[in-house]
């Protein structure tokens, strides 16, 4: 090795980590059971029989179920920010102990207290049935998280836009209208999107609250498809369910890492 | 259109624009000001010098509250602005502040910068803030820049934006806060030169600045600090000439 030279052992280092990954995608291809991979998750009815209630029932409500969850998440959301700066001690008080709750807590566990929980304890009946209640159990803990992140880019804001606005003799509530908060949200607004994508996948935890058949957001229809339908006792739903969800979350994690080098740019 | 300042008093104009009396300030166990007296009349021009954490700025931000003055009073044309009965919003909209940053709204475009407050604080419709902020922006030499984003100006195209956002409210009176300090050497002039066109027109102006050539040349009265107190005041080519105190005497070797 000695006689080598710096560049023969670079050169010698990559080959053999390439020799390395050839050898394991060949011993992969010879070893994997292609028959017993391809009939438990590809299996080609499940696709071409299937993908009508995926498209237009599963996915369509998968994202419905985000805006709502993502919406009334914001609005809950800002309300909390409010709160937070607000100058009387007993709302910071109860947005902080909120906050500090929601994202303390599995969203699993407020999601079925929300939709069992809740309604037996009070009686009561949320609009939208117990896919109603689990979306407000979903939207309780977004608003915690996006509230947190709102809150950061306020306080990124510098303070002497507040200053020169109050300095003109703009009231408090003008000057965070107008001046603080416009820049606040364009800051929050890849963090933001990163919450919406979180978000698509937490719908999937909604599956423990069961739904109607044109309810059924992808978790529940891949899961009901393994029992029953054309790919049942076959993983092939899920598979189906994946590629859904990336068809989905891909784009818009591209969008946010659009979004970052822009504001890094425009800084 | 007249906003009611206070609900009992009323603008004395015969009192000084700026007067401070006995005006402390502490930032926990940082006395940064004890006890500072202090006038500025109406058309005068005080420049406020001393080296830094003197609390020069500090006493500028006490005089429009932007910093709550632990003890003592700030009165504007007679008007005590530490009495929590004072219109705080309508007394700050009568007094222009100029920051060292600039602090233009980076959202907006040069022409929103000056028309916001004209319209959310002095209720001017958006043809009249716009008609008066085109005037303010030509007097600063900046006409062709309504349009721009301040992230596209040089720091003293910035910097005269923010004069001329400033003027937009009518001030009575201007407080700048070392407003050539963030600026390249060869940008300061302009600024300067807006701020000694303004003092000409007769405004009544508070300067705290680092530029002993614009205190000689325009100012009625220079101001040294050191400590949190006012070590020496009197004429501003007398004291620079012949500084009657030690510490003045001091910090004037060090910069002139």
């Amino acid at each position: 090795m000695g006689s080598l030279t710096r560049t023969q052992r670079q050169r010698a280092v990559r080959l053999t980590l390439y020799a390395l990954f050839v050898l394991l995608a060949v011993a992969f291809v010879l070893v994997a059971d292609w028959e017993a991979i391809s009939s438990s998750f590809f299996l080609v009815e499940g696709f071409t029989g299937t993908w009508q209630d995926f498209v237009f029932v599963g996915a369509r409500n998968t994202i419905l179920y985000t805006i709502i969850a993502f919406v009334g998440g914001f609005v809950l959301a800002m309300v909390l920010v409010l709160m937070k700066l607000a100058p009387v001690a007993p709302f910071r008080w109860l947005a902080t102990v909120y906050i500090e709750l929601f994202r303390g807590l599995p969203a699993l566990v407020v999601i079925l207290f929300m939709a069992l929980g809740v309604p037996i304890a009070f009686g009561w009946r949320p609009p939208g049935g117990t896919i109603g209640a689990g979306l407000v159990g979903l939207m309780l803990v977004a608003a915690a998280y996006m509230a947190e992140t709102i809150r950061a880019g306020i306080e990124a804001v510098p303070k002497g836009q507040t200053e020169a606005a109050r300095s003109l003799g703009m009231s408090g509530p003008w000057t965070m209208a107008t001046v603080v908060m416009p820049q606040a949200l364009r800051i929050v607004i890849p963090p933001l999107t990163n919450e919406l994508v979180i978000l698509i996948k937490d719908t999937s935890l909604l599956f423990v609250v069961g739904m109607a058949a044109n309810e059924k957001e992808l978790t529940t229809m891949a899961r009901d498809f393994m029992a029953s339908g054309p790919s049942a006792g076959t993983a092939t739903s899920l598979v189906f369910a994946c590629l859904m969800y990336l068809a989905i979350t891909l784009p818009l994690t591209r969008v946010v890492a659009w979004l970052e080098r822009r504001q890094k740019r425009s800084r | 259109m007249t906003t009611r300042l206070h609900p009992t008093k009323e603008v004395d104009h015969g009192a000084p624009a700026i007067e401070v009396r006995d005006l402390h300030k502490s930032f926990g166990d940082n006395h940064v000001l004890t006890g500072i007296d202090f006038h500025v009349n109406s058309g005068q021009v005080v420049c406020v010098i001393g080296p830094s954490g003197s609390g020069k700025s500090t006493l500028l931000r006490c005089v429009n509250r932007l910093e709550e003055p632990t003890s003592g009073q700030v009165l504007i044309e007679g008007i005590d602005i530490t009495d929590p009965e004072t219109e705080l919003d309508a007394v700050r909209s009568r007094i222009g502040m100029v920051f060292q940053q600039f602090n233009l709204f980076s959202h907006m475009t040069v022409l929103r910068n000056l028309t916001i407050a004209q319209q959310r604080a002095k209720k001017r419709s958006r043809t009249e803030a716009e008609e008066i902020a085109r005037g303010n922006l030509d007097r600063v030499g900046l006409s062709d820049k309504v349009d721009a984003y301040p992230a596209h100006l040089s720091g003293g195209q910035q910097q005269r934006v923010a004069i001329a956002r400033a003027l937009s409210m009518d001030p009575d009176m201007m407080l700048f806060d070392e407003p050539t300090s963030a600026l390249d050497p060869e940008l300061v002039g302009d600024v300067l030169d807006v701020m000694k066109t303004l003092a000409g027109e007769g405004m009544t102006m508070m300067v705290v600045t680092h530029e002993m050539g614009f205190a000689r040349e325009v100012g009625d009265k220079l101001v040294f600090m050191a400590d949190g107190v006012i070590c020496e005041e009197g004429d501003p080519r007398e004291v620079l000439a012949n500084p009657r105190e030690v510490r003045t005497q001091e910090f004037l070797s060090k910069v002139l």
